[in-house]
C-alpha cells in the first residue's frame, strides 16, 4: 500500500515479491476478493444414513444444485420431485447445438445453425481438477471428459494500442516479462543492492535462479539468442539438412513491453481455477444437465414457472403455471421445500419466508456476462497459426477469444468463443440486438485473426441479463454483502432452505451449486431424523 | 544510497502490486461506461434490461416498464435506483459520474410517454451518492 512505510525486505518478502512479480499473486489476490478462488470443500459423496420414512421434499430448479438434490434425497429415501421452469434440465449448464432456438427477454429469438456436433456454451465452459463434487457426478453419471486448454503459449496477447495493434504471442510476452525481471533482479543483486535482505549464499542462489527462470545468458542479460528464442520461439525454426540454421527473434523491449500492459494478460493460468489440468465435457458442458435430467426422468416437470411459495408447520404449498399449456394456478406440496431458484428471480416471487432470508435474497444483483459462439467455414487459428485449444486476451470489448479444446485438425468448420465479457463492456454488449453483438465480436475478433472477415459464417449471442430465467450471470456478493446476509441466506427457514451458486462460497462455479446443495440436504436430512420438526 | 535505490525497488514493486491488483479487480466486474448524453446512456445501458421501447420484459422473473411509470415522478427515485440498485438492479454509483446520471434520469424522465418538467443537476445527483 502507499501509505505502508517502505522497509528493506527480508528474504521472504523478496521471494514473495519475485512470486508476485513472476506470475500469480496479484491476480489471485485480486480473484479471492471476487470470491472467485475458493477451494472446494467436497469431502466425498455423501451419506445420509437414517430412515427417511419418505418424507417428501419440494425441489424448485432443475439445475446443477436442485438436480443433485434430487439424486440424493430419492436415493435416501425421501419422495422428491422438482419444478422447472425451461424445458431442459440444467439451467446455467447448458449447450446449444445446431437446430435449437433460443428466445431472450424482449422476444429477440436465435437459432443456433451450429454444424454437426459443433456447440456454443453459454455459461460455464470449464472444470477444474480440484472440482471433486462436479467431477464426481460426471463420472456417476458417465459423462465423458477431456482436457480443457487454459493455457496456449501459441495463443495471442494483444492490446490494441500497443505494438501497432498487432498481437503477440503468449510465448513471446512470457518469456521477455521474465526475462527482463529477472535481468534487473540479477543487475540489483550483482550491484549490492540486495545485500542487506540476501545473504552471499542466498545471493548466488537468486542469480543461478533468476538465470534459470528469465532464460540469462552468462552476463544474466536476456537477450537476443538461442537462450531466448528456446523460450520465445524463432524467427524461422530448424529444419532439416541443408535448410536447418534457425534464425532468432528479437525481443520487445522492457520499455515498451511494460508500457503495452499485455504482461497483464499472462496469469490467468496460475489462477488456482485455472490450473492445469482443466476439463470440459465431450459435446458440451450442457451434457452433464441432459444426463442428470435423464437419471431423474419425471421427477422433474417441466414448464413450470413458480409464481408462489408458502408454508406452514405441516410443509410447503408451491402454486406455478404451465407456461406452455396455460391453463389455471397450479399447486405442488411436500413437507420440505429447496429453493434454487436465482435471488434475482426470487426476489420478485412471493415467498413466506422470515425477514432475515428475504433481507439476504434481495441484497443479491446478479453480474452482467456476455457470450458469442461463432461458427467458421475452417479452423484457421489451427490451420495458419498453430493454435490448438487455449485462450487468446484482448483488451477490445470482447476480452478473449477461446479456440475449441477438442476435434483438433477436423477438416470442418468450427465454434469457437468469440467474446466472454463482463463489468461496462458487458453491460453495454447486452444493450445490443443479438445480430449487432455478433457483429461486432467479429469485427473486434478480425482485429487480431484477418482470416474472420472471410471466414465467418454464423453466430449466436448470449447475454446473461437477458436470459429470462436467470435475469444475469450469477450473484454479486462483496465482503459487507457476505458478513450481513449469507448465513441468512443459507440458514433454514421453517420448511425452506436455498441452494444454487449464489448459496456458496465458490460463486458463479458449478461446484459451489453442488456444494450448496449437498451442504443443504445434509442440514435439512439432520431435522427430518430428528423430529421432522421445522425450527 | 543502496537501501534508498532497495527502498526505491521496493515501493514501485509494492505500488505495481497493489495497482494491478485494483486493476484486476475491477477490471472484471467494473468499468466506466463513455457514453455522455442521456439518449446514448439509455441506448448502450438501460435498454439493456428495459428493453429499446423503454417497455421491460418478463420472463420467470421481469423487468419493470420505464415508459409511463408514475414511480419516476418524483426524480429522487430513479436516482437513487440507479445510484444503489435495487434487488435485480445493479448500483452504478461507481460506473457513472454526477453528469451521467443526471443526465439518464432526465432523458428517461422525458421520454417513453414520461413528461416530467423538472430537470435534475449533477449536484442533485451528489447529494444522493
Amino acid at each position: 500500500m502507499a501509505d505502508e512505510p517502505a522497509t528493506p525486505m527480508n528474504r521472504r518478502a523478496l521471494f514473495r515479491m519475485i512470486g508476485a512479480v513472476a506470475g500469480s499473486a496479484v491476480m489471485y489476490q485480486a480473484m479471492s476478493e471476487l470470491g472467485h478462488a475458493g477451494e472446494s470443500g467436497y469431502s466425498g459423496p455423501i451419506e445420509l444414513q437414517g430412515d427417511a420414512k419418505g418424507t417428501s421434499v419440494l425441489i424448485l430448479g432443475a439445475g446443477m444444485a436442485g438436480m443433485s438434490a434430487a439424486y440424493e434425497l430419492r436415493k435416501a429415501g425421501y419422495r422428491v420431485q422438482i419444478l422447472e421452469y425451461n424445458d431442459r434440465p440444467g439451467g446455467r449448464n447448458w449447450s446449444l447445438y445446431g437446430g435449437d432456438s433460443y428466445t431472450e427477454l424482449g422476444g429477440f429469438t436465435q437459432k443456433a445453425q451450429f454444424a454437426d456436433g459443433l456447440y456454443f456454451n453459454p455459461g460455464p465452459w470449464r472444470i477444474p481438477h480440484h472440482h471433486l463434487a462436479l467431477l464426481h457426478y460426471c463420472k456417476l453419471l458417465k459423462v465423458a471428459l477431456e482436457p480443457f486448454t487454459q493455457v496456449n503459449y501459441a495463443a495471442y496477447v494483444h492490446a490494441a494500442g500497443a505494438f501497432g495493434g498487432k498481437p503477440k504471442r503468449y510465448r513471446e510476452v512470457q518469456a521477455d516479462f521474465n526475462g527482463h525481471v529477472a535481468e534487473l533482479l540479477a543487475k540489483a543483486a550483482n550491484q549490492g543492492q540486495l545485500d542487506d535482505p540476501v545473504s552471499r549464499e542466498d545471493k548466488e542462489i537468486l542469480l543461478e535462479a533468476m538465470r534459470d527462470w528469465g532464460a540469462l545468458d552468462q552476463n544474466y542479460e536476456y537477450k537476443k539468442g538461442l537462450l531466448a528464442s528456446e523460450r520465445r520461439g524463432w524467427i524461422s525454426d530448424a529444419g532439416g539438412g541443408l535448410t536447418s540454421v534457425p534464425t532468432p527473434s528479437d525481443p520487445m523491449a522492457m520499455r515498451d513491453l511494460l508500457d503495452s500492459r499485455l504482461w497483464s494478460a499472462i496469469n490467468a493460468g496460475h489462477i488456482y481455477e485455472f490450473q492445469s489440468v482443466i476439463f470440459q465435457p465431450v459435446g458440451g458442458m450442457g451434457m452433464i444437465g441432459k444426463a442428470f435430467g435423464r437419471e431423474l426422468g419425471n421427477i422433474i416437470r417441466y414448464n413450470a414457472k413458480v409464481t408462489e411459495i408458502r408454508q406452514d408447520a405441516h410443509g410447503v404449498t408451491v402454486a406455478y403455471q404451465d407456461t406452455h399449456r396455460g391453463g389455471p394456478v397450479q399447486t405442488a406440496t411436500a413437507q420440505w421445500c429447496i429453493c434454487t431458484i436465482p435471488a434475482s428471480i426470487l426476489g420478485q416471487i412471493a415467498l413466506q419466508v422470515g425477514a432475515p432470508m428475504k433481507n439476504a435474497i434481495d441484497a443479491l444483483y446478479y453480474d452482467a456476462a456476455i457470450k458469442v459462439g461463432l461458427q467458421f467455414k475452417r479452423r484457421f487459428w489451427e490451420q495458419d497459426e498453430s493454435i490448438y485449444g487455449g485462450i487468446t486476451f484482448t483488451d477490445l470489448p470482447n476480452a478473449l477469444i477461446g479456440y475449441p479444446s477438442t476435434r483438433y485438425f477436423d477438416d470442418g468448420p468450427g465454434v469457437l468463443l468469440g467474446a466472454y465479457t463482463f463489468g461496462a463492456n458487458a453491460f453495454q454488449i447486452t444493450a445490443m440486438s443479438p445480430e449487432e453483438r455478433v457483429r461486432q465480436s467479429v469485427e473486434w475478433g478480425a482485429q487480431i485473426h484477418p482470416q474472420y472477415t472471410s471466414e465467418f459464417q454464423h453466430g449466436v449471442a448470449v447475454a446473461w441479463h437477458r436470459v429470462p430465467w436467470v435475469l444475469g450471470c450469477a450473484g454479486h456478493w462483496t465482503d459487507e454483502l457476505r458478513a450481513r446476509h449469507y448465513d441468512n441466506l443459507c440458514a433454514i427457514d421453517g420448511r425452506i432452505v436455498l441452494a444454487g451458486e449464489h448459496a456458496s462460497r465458490i460463486p458463479a462455479w458449478q461446484e459451489g451449486a453442488l456444494l450448496s446443495s449437498l451442504d443443504a440436504i445434509r442440514r435439512l436430512h439432520q431435522r427430518v431424523l430428528s423430529g421432522g420438526r421445522a425450527a | 544510497m543502496k537501501s534508498h535505490r532497495l527502498i526505491a525497488l521496493t515501493a514501485l514493486l509494492t505500488t505495481a502490486l497493489v495497482s494491478a491488483r485494483i486493476a484486476a479487480a475491477q477490471e472484471i466486474y467494473a468499468g466506466k461506461f463513455p457514453q455522455r448524453t442521456g439518449e446514448e446512456l439509455f441506448q448502450n445501458l438501460c435498454q439493456g434490461c428495459h428493453m429499446p421501447d423503454a417497455q421491460g420484459a418478463a420472463g420467470a422473473g421481469a423487468y419493470p416498464a420505464l415508459a409511463a411509470n408514475p414511480r419516476l415522478a418524483a426524480a429522487v427515485y430513479p436516482i437513487l435506483v440507479v445510484l444503489r440498485g435495487q434487488r435485480a438492479m445493479p448500483p452504478f454509483a461507481e460506473s457513472l459520474d454526477d453528469e451521467q446520471v443526471a443526465n439518464v434520469v432526465n432523458y428517461v424522465r422525458t421520454h417513453f410517454g414520461n413528461h416530467y418538467k423538472d430537470q435534475i443537476t449533477p449536484e442533485a445527483v451528489k447529494t444522493h451518492r
